[in-house]
């Protein structure tokens, strides 16, 4: 059996669900989104990623209907909605705090969506026992919320906006009040409700590791505006700039002006004793000042020099040990560090290198990624 | 011993300001007016078995014959009431601006629903006759922008003790209600909203019950002091309000009936102590609830 890859914004003619074009939401003086434009399909799995105050709570906020654009359209399956009160939305949210009505029951807080739509009396019990199973809640539904762990209160969140089976879910930094191990398999919770459900989800979090675990696609946001959107991998392994590469993971950055040297194949001049060579397929003019972007774990870490072109030597400056890995800073000649990663594949083995060790650190020319900005 | 001493306290402070003085004004309810110092006997002058050989109930007897202390307390229970859901829709209104006010503004504006107290409350009880008399500011202003011909005849009515009541017991209604909308968290309303519901819905679907136990609470602290009410229906209130703060006044300092006068004191208590207990009743229930 073939399975189809689930993308479609990589088709040109899928109808996105929800569509922003060229949205502008100003507080004041404070512009909040500058001229937003993006497309976020059915059934995806969609996260906005930035630090605090990067606007994607107010993104958000807006597709929920609690604030709207200064400028521009946004519309919800081609309908344009700007301006549509938030109780006439099929869109819901599950909001940060989790906002559970503290005077009503689980079941009572679950089915408080459907009373409001009117839905006949079995109906609704039927769909509440529905979620109820859904969120693994069965046995609380006639407690109250200030009696049910914090997980168990995320999962009542979950439920109670999943109720009204709406077009589209919004959760605000859903699994932020949780510690590290529930996150976890909250996390894979999610999925595998949004793959049964079927809904569109749109995500908000400053959580990088939640947001690469989670989303079918990551947009990364910084001072309102979108920097990035593409695949978890595509992200990670392939950033348009700097600043993606930084927020995302851990990244070595070598600067300085570039010269091709071959066919998509640079020389850039960092500073140090020789200049490293690096593939990429975008083209970049002689001499422009150019960053390579490597990760931690695709530099190795050597006692003697190794064969190929990108080598450097140095000394360890530090090492962290993190059980799976450890990571090695090692400070070059030109005083710039440069941090290695390699995994622990073995229980018991002594370790190679210790503090002030002069190693060689190497990378492959299509290690990193050459970025303009 | 350290939590002996510590229970011991509150306990201390009911047994002397409470029950002590409670037991005294029941034996003089129990007793005969007369014409001596103290003005009732049997006193403890008499001995003891004496005393309490001639005490009865003769005075509680007496409140149920004469029909003005029962349309007294009826009409003071009337208008306590009246006044307390004057007091909530007024007060309610105003808790629910102050929760929603910027927070730089909420220390002001709690300073303002305070500073009356600043004035002594029979002042500003007095001011009221001053506003709302034949001659008062409230006439003349009406006259003045041609609403009324013919003064409004508002002082020594009952109107005129709902005014003072609701104004002078407002504070009570608005504190309670406020710190209960203060703590209400934002978030709950958008969720109602995002569910289905309208603003006004929302507001009675998720404010009013989290709201409850304030809207309670401010409901005793009007209703129990307005029920005993003195000065503002004998100020205001004039010769044609009937309510047993002012009738138990009468008996004690007008008759000199001391016995008289105490057992309207008890049946008063008697008929606090179930809006009281009520009360005790609701803020434990709410306490468990926040548990």
């Amino acid at each position: 059996m073939v399975e189809t890859v689930f993308e479609p914004w990589a088709d040109p003619n899928a109808d996105p669900l929800i569509s922003f074009k060229n949205v502008t939401k100003r507080f004041g003086d404070f512009v909040a989104i500058d001229d937003l434009t993006l497309d976020i399909f059915e059934r995806e799995f969609f996260a906005l990623l930035g630090p605090s105050g990067c606007g994607k709570t107010t993104m958000m906020r807006m597709l929920a209907g609690f604030e709207n654009p200064t400028s521009g359209s946004m519309s919800l399956s081609g309908h344009d909605i700007a301006g549509i009160p938030p109780n006439k939305r099929a869109v819901n949210m599950m909001f940060q705090s989790y906002a559970l009505f503290p005077h009503l029951s689980v079941w009572e807080n679950i089915a408080f969506g459907l009373r409001r739509d009117g839905v006949a009396r079995d109906v609704l019990h039927a769909r509440v026992e529905e979620m109820l199973k859904l969120t693994r809640l069965e046995k609380f539904g006639r407690r109250k919320p200030h009696q049910i762990s914090g997980g168990q209160r995320q999962r009542v969140a979950l439920a109670r906006s999943l109720a009204k089976a709406p077009k589209l879910l919004l959760l605000d930094e859903p699994l932020g009040a949780l510690d590290k191990k529930l996150r976890q398999e909250t996390q894979f919770e999610l999925m595998d409700i949004q793959e049964q459900t079927g809904t569109t989800f749109v995500i908000v979090t400053h959580d990088q590791e939640e947001a690469m675990t989670v989303a079918s696609r990551v947009a990364v946001m910084d001072e309102g505006r979108i920097i990035q959107v593409a695949t978890p991998e595509k992200i990670y392994e392939a950033p348009n700039s700097v600043y993606v590469a930084d927020f995302i993971g851990d990244v070595n950055i070598l600067t300085g002006p570039i010269k091709a040297v071959g066919a998509d194949t640079y020389s850039l001049d960092f500073g140090g004793t020789e200049p490293m060579t690096a593939a990429s397929d975008r083209t970049f003019a002689e001499g422009v000042t150019a960053h390579l972007a490597i990760r931690p774990e695709k530099i190795g870490i050597h006692a003697e020099r190794p064969e190929g072109p990108n080598s450097v030597q140095g000394k360890v400056l530090d090492i962290a040990y993190l059980g799976n890995l450890s990571t090695y800073h090692v400070q070059l000649p030109n005083g710039q560090i440069i941090k290695a990663q390699t995994a622990n594949t073995r229980r018991v083995s002594r370790r190679a290198f210790t503090w002030e060790d002069p190693v060689w650190v190497s990378w492959s020319a299509t290690a990193g990624v050459l970025l303009d900005r | 011993m350290r939590r002996f001493v510590l229970i011991s306290v509150p306990y201390l402070w009911l047994l002397t300001l409470f029950l002590i003085p409670f037991v005294i004004v029941f034996k003089i309810a129990l007793s005969d007016a007369a014409l001596a110092i103290p003005p009732y006997m049997p006193t403890m002058k008499d001995g003891l078995s004496a005393m309490f050989s001639q005490l009865d109930f003769e005075n509680f007897v007496f409140l149920t014959e004469d029909d003005l202390y029962w349309k007294a307390y009826l009409s003071s229970l009337k208008i306590a009431f009246i006044s307390t859901v004057l007091t909530l829709l007024l007060g309610y209104p105003i808790a629910y601006a102050m929760a929603r006010a910027p927070h730089e503004w909420r220390a002001t504006l709690m300073m303002l629903i305070i500073l009356p107290f600043w004035t002594s409350f029979l002042i500003r009880v007095y001011a009221w006759v001053g506003i709302l008399s034949t001659e008062g500011l409230l006439n003349r202003f009406l006259f003045w922008i041609g609403a009324i011909r013919e003064p409004l005849m508002i002082l020594n009515t009952s109107t005129a003790v709902y005014i003072g009541i609701v104004y002078t017991y407002i504070p009570f209604m608005i504190l309670p209600i406020y710190a209960a909308l203060e703590r209400l968290d934002a978030s709950l309303i958008e969720a109602a909203e995002d569910l289905g519901c309208s603003r006004m819905k929302a507001f009675w679907l998720i404010t009013i019950p989290l709201s409850k136990g304030g809207i309670i609470a401010g409901c005793f602290l009007v209703f129990i002091p307005a029920l005993g009410e003195f000065v503002i229906p004998s100020l205001l209130g004039g010769s044609g309000t009937l309510m047993i703060g002012k009738v138990l006044f009468e008996e004690f300092f007008s008759n000199r009936d001391w016995p008289v006068a105490s057992a309207v004191a008890v049946i008063l208590l008697i008929i606090l102590i179930i809006p009281i207990i009520l009360f005790q009743r609701n803020e434990q229930r709410q306490q468990e609830a926040e548990g």
